[in-house]
């Protein structure tokens, strides 16, 4: 219960339901935060909640393992101008390995959280489904999971829209009925952003701005290790007058690569080998699927190509250049819905 | 409306150093405060003198039962009240430049934070900012090593703290000896013990007749929260934190409470008259529980040797188990204990107190405290008994 009305209504759907619930908050990160997994009025709200529905309340300190696998890898992957997805690692290695692991030592059958997503069980095999509620669907940040989490994994509210979510938490008269959406990356503080975060915990070099097909210096950044792959504010025009985009980052050299959007597209995307991650079972080599490359992107269609020591995907049509360290969802094709897997852009 | 916190099952309560019940006799000599004798103890009018009487009344008997004069009880909010006052008080009072404060390394927070924060460390107050902090370390038993007190000590010393008993693994600590070290080698400083974990089983009145500043809190004790009381000895400089009427000869303004008072000095007469036969009996069915879990429970130990813990106090580890864990097991089967102290989230914080005996990481957080008082039962002992075999059982598997 992160103190938001999705993890409300979640824990509120399941005590209606009858189950034996204990709410528990994790208290992630020790230093400055507004929101999300950190902040003490966060943690009351939750606790108020968990007080109003009639269940205990406990709050977890995984802030050492929140620090080791996410915090620095984060740190790290900007260090190496890659874009990692925090959000996603904290669901990878903190509440769906950590928690889940407690959750199971201490006897529950089940972790819920408020994700927008929806678990489904056909024939002793679990489903992993966007949530009904398009624009909330948070299956993204899910996609990492595979039957063996699923199988102890409940998410209420992945059957409601957000309106049902708020309605169903103001007629409970939960004070977070109206809370808004969480932002951003829960550890670092609107007053401080990225920039202050990183600025603290690396040294953030200037670098050039290159031209990608002419080698012609075209601009300054003063921090390589904040350009993003895909970026294209502060990337400026080219002659014609055409915007640029963010190609490669090459933090070593402290050098941009900029290209305007027909050069800059895409067609392949390589993946770590080892980040590769199936719901129930890996796609073959050459089969369709539907990729989505950010929390919020448009899917696109797609091959998986995984016959050699370097997994890919290969989209139908060019697209946009996928940031190194992002996180690549995919789905079915002939259920846009149902989440097969996902990789991390090599 | 929420529902009722409090479980259907069976209870048990080993959280006595958090808080304790109101004795039935408290709750009975605070009634008339909270119904006809509502004055304000500052006035002149006969419901004033009537207010005030109590008040003093409350005053002469605490001052009785904890060997000092009427004059040098001070009420305040709490225990946390009275250790804050006792350490920028002194500090306020001090003519130094840059006067040291000295304290133990595992004195309660309500101690260190204002320590730190006078030292111009976290929370710091402008102005109140200009001491120097000296940590004192303590062995592994979890008592003041009385050597490294001496080294922190000296002619710029304004305040030494050290308290009486240790909240989380509960040692008794020296305080005569450490007092002998403090008047030899800082002549100039005030002594100051938080008592408050202490008094429920010690006599404070001997335990702490050298200090110069000696906190109590009411419920500890089974009196009402939010009263506490300051000892200041005649003769210590001590500023007070807050202005504004006046009263407790300027060294705490504010209406006097005086039901807080009178259920104070109930508490602290109550718990006087019955110490010994109660130490006694708790001590019993602290070692029934934890000679019981340390023999069935392989891989238990004891956080303090247990000749030097207050009789109600069960401070053990349970090797490869996460205090967090085990917490929500017993509590699931009724049987309320802690580990330590809690941040302003909820989360237990890691244990100071253990990192200064020398147990930190994964063992620090296997800790759990129980700790036994006048509501405890050879029932709850049994039940904390099957309860915390049952959950290590479960979350060694």
């Amino acid at each position: 219960m992160s103190g938001g009305v999705d993890s409300s209504v979640a824990a509120a759907l399941l005590v209606e339901a009858g189950h034996d619930v204990i709410g528990a908050t994790l208290k992630l990160w020790g230093g400055p935060s507004d929101s999300g997994c950190c902040s003490v009025a966060d943690v009351d709200d939750a606790r108020r909640v968990a007080q109003q529905l009639g269940i205990a309340h406990h709050v977890f300190d995984l802030s050492e393992e929140f620090e080791a696998a996410v915090v620095t890898p984060y740190v790290a992957a900007h260090a190496a101008a890659r874009t990692p997805n925090p959000c996603i690692e904290c669901n990878r290695h903190i509440k769906f390995d950590r928690l889940l692991a407690r959750a199971r030592r201490m006897g529950f059958d089940a972790l819920a959280t408020g994700h927008h997503a929806r678990v489904e069980r056909h024939a002793g095999r679990f489903r992993l489904l966007r949530g009904v509620d398009a624009a909330k669907d948070q299956s993204y940040v899910l996609s990492m999971l595979g039957q063996d989490q699923l199988s102890s994994v409940v998410l209420p509210v992945g059957a409601l829209t957000k309106d049902e979510v708020r309605a169903h938490a103001a007629g409970l008269g939960l004070r977070t009925a109206g809370k808004p959406d969480s932002q951003d990356v829960c550890f670092i503080a609107s007053t401080d952003g990225r920039r202050g975060f990183l600025g603290r915990r690396l040294s953030l070099r200037p670098g050039r701005v290159v031209d990608a097909l002419s080698g012609a210096e075209v601009g300054a950044v003063d921090a390589v290790e904040l350009v993003t792959v895909g970026q294209r504010r502060g990337m400026g025009h080219d002659p014609a007058g055409a915007r640029r985009y963010v190609v490669a980052v090459d933090p070593a050299a402290r050098r941009v690569l900029v290209a305007g959007a027909a050069a800059a597209s895409i067609g392949r995307v390589a993946l770590v080998p080892d980040s590769l991650a199936w719901v129930d079972g890996p796609l073959g080599h050459g089969a369709r699927a539907v990729a989505q490359v950010s929390a919020h992107g448009r899917p696109a269609a797609c091959i998986f190509e995984g016959d050699g020591t370097q997994p890919a995907i290969v989209f139908g049509a060019a697209q946009r250049p996928v940031a190194p360290g992002q996180t690549i969802a995919l789905y079915a094709l002939d259920d846009p819905a149902a989440v097969v897997g996902s990789g991390i852009a090599a | 409306m929420s529902p009722t916190a409090a479980p259907a099952g069976p209870l048990a309560y080993f959280d006595h150093a958090a808080t304790v019940p109101l004795r039935p006799e408290v709750a009975l000599a605070m009634a008339p405060f909270a119904a006809d004798r509502f004055g304000n103890a500052s006035g002149s009018h006969r419901l004033a003198r009537d207010a005030r009487a109590a008040l003093e009344d409350a005053r002469e008997e605490i001052a009785s039962l904890l060997g000092a004069r009427p004059a040098e009880v001070v009420f305040t909010g709490g225990g946390t009240e009275s250790d804050n006052l006792a350490v920028f008080g002194v500090l306020a009072a001090c003519e130094r430049q840059r006067p040291a404060i000295v304290c133990s390394a595992i004195e309660h927070a309500a101690v260190l934070a204002p320590a730190r924060a006078a030292a111009g460390g976290a929370g710091r107050v402008r102005g109140l900012d200009r001491a120097e902090l000296r940590v004192a370390a303590v062995d592994r038993t979890g008592v003041i090593d009385l050597g490294a007190l001496e080294e922190c000590l000296g002619d710029d010393v304004a305040l030494v703290s050290v308290m009486l008993a240790n909240n989380e693994v509960g040692t008794v600590q020296p305080l005569a000896e450490a007092a002998a070290v403090v008047r030899r080698r800082a002549p100039g400083a005030a002594l100051h013990t938080d008592a408050v974990q202490a008094a429920p089983f010690l006599d404070v009145a001997r335990a702490a007749a050298a200090a110069d500043l000696v906190t109590l809190s009411a419920h500890k004790l089974g009196g009402p929260k939010g009263t506490g009381v300051l000892v200041v000895r005649e003769g210590t400089p001590l500023r007070p934190l807050v202005f504004g009427g006046g009263q407790e000869r300027e060294r705490r303004s504010g209406t006097h409470d005086v039901a807080g008072a009178v259920g104070m000095a109930a508490a602290l007469r109550e718990s006087v008259a019955h110490r010994q036969e109660e130490g006694a009996r708790v001590a019993a069915l602290r070692d029934r529980l934890a000679d019981g879990l340390l023999s069935s429970i392989p891989g238990t130990v004891e956080s303090a040797p247990r000749e030097l813990v207050l009789p109600g106090h069960a401070h053990l580890r349970f090797a490869g188990v996460e205090q967090e864990e085990l917490l929500v097991l017993l509590d699931e089967a009724g049987v309320c204990a802690s580990a330590g102290s809690a941040c302003a989230s909820g989360a237990i914080e890691p244990s100071h107190v253990l990192l200064a005996m020398g147990v930190g990481g994964r063992d620090a957080r296997s800790a759990v405290r129980f700790t036994l008082g006048a509501t405890s039962s050879e029932l709850d002992v049994q039940l904390a008994l099957t309860a915390t075999r049952a959950a290590v059982e479960r979350l060694r598997h």
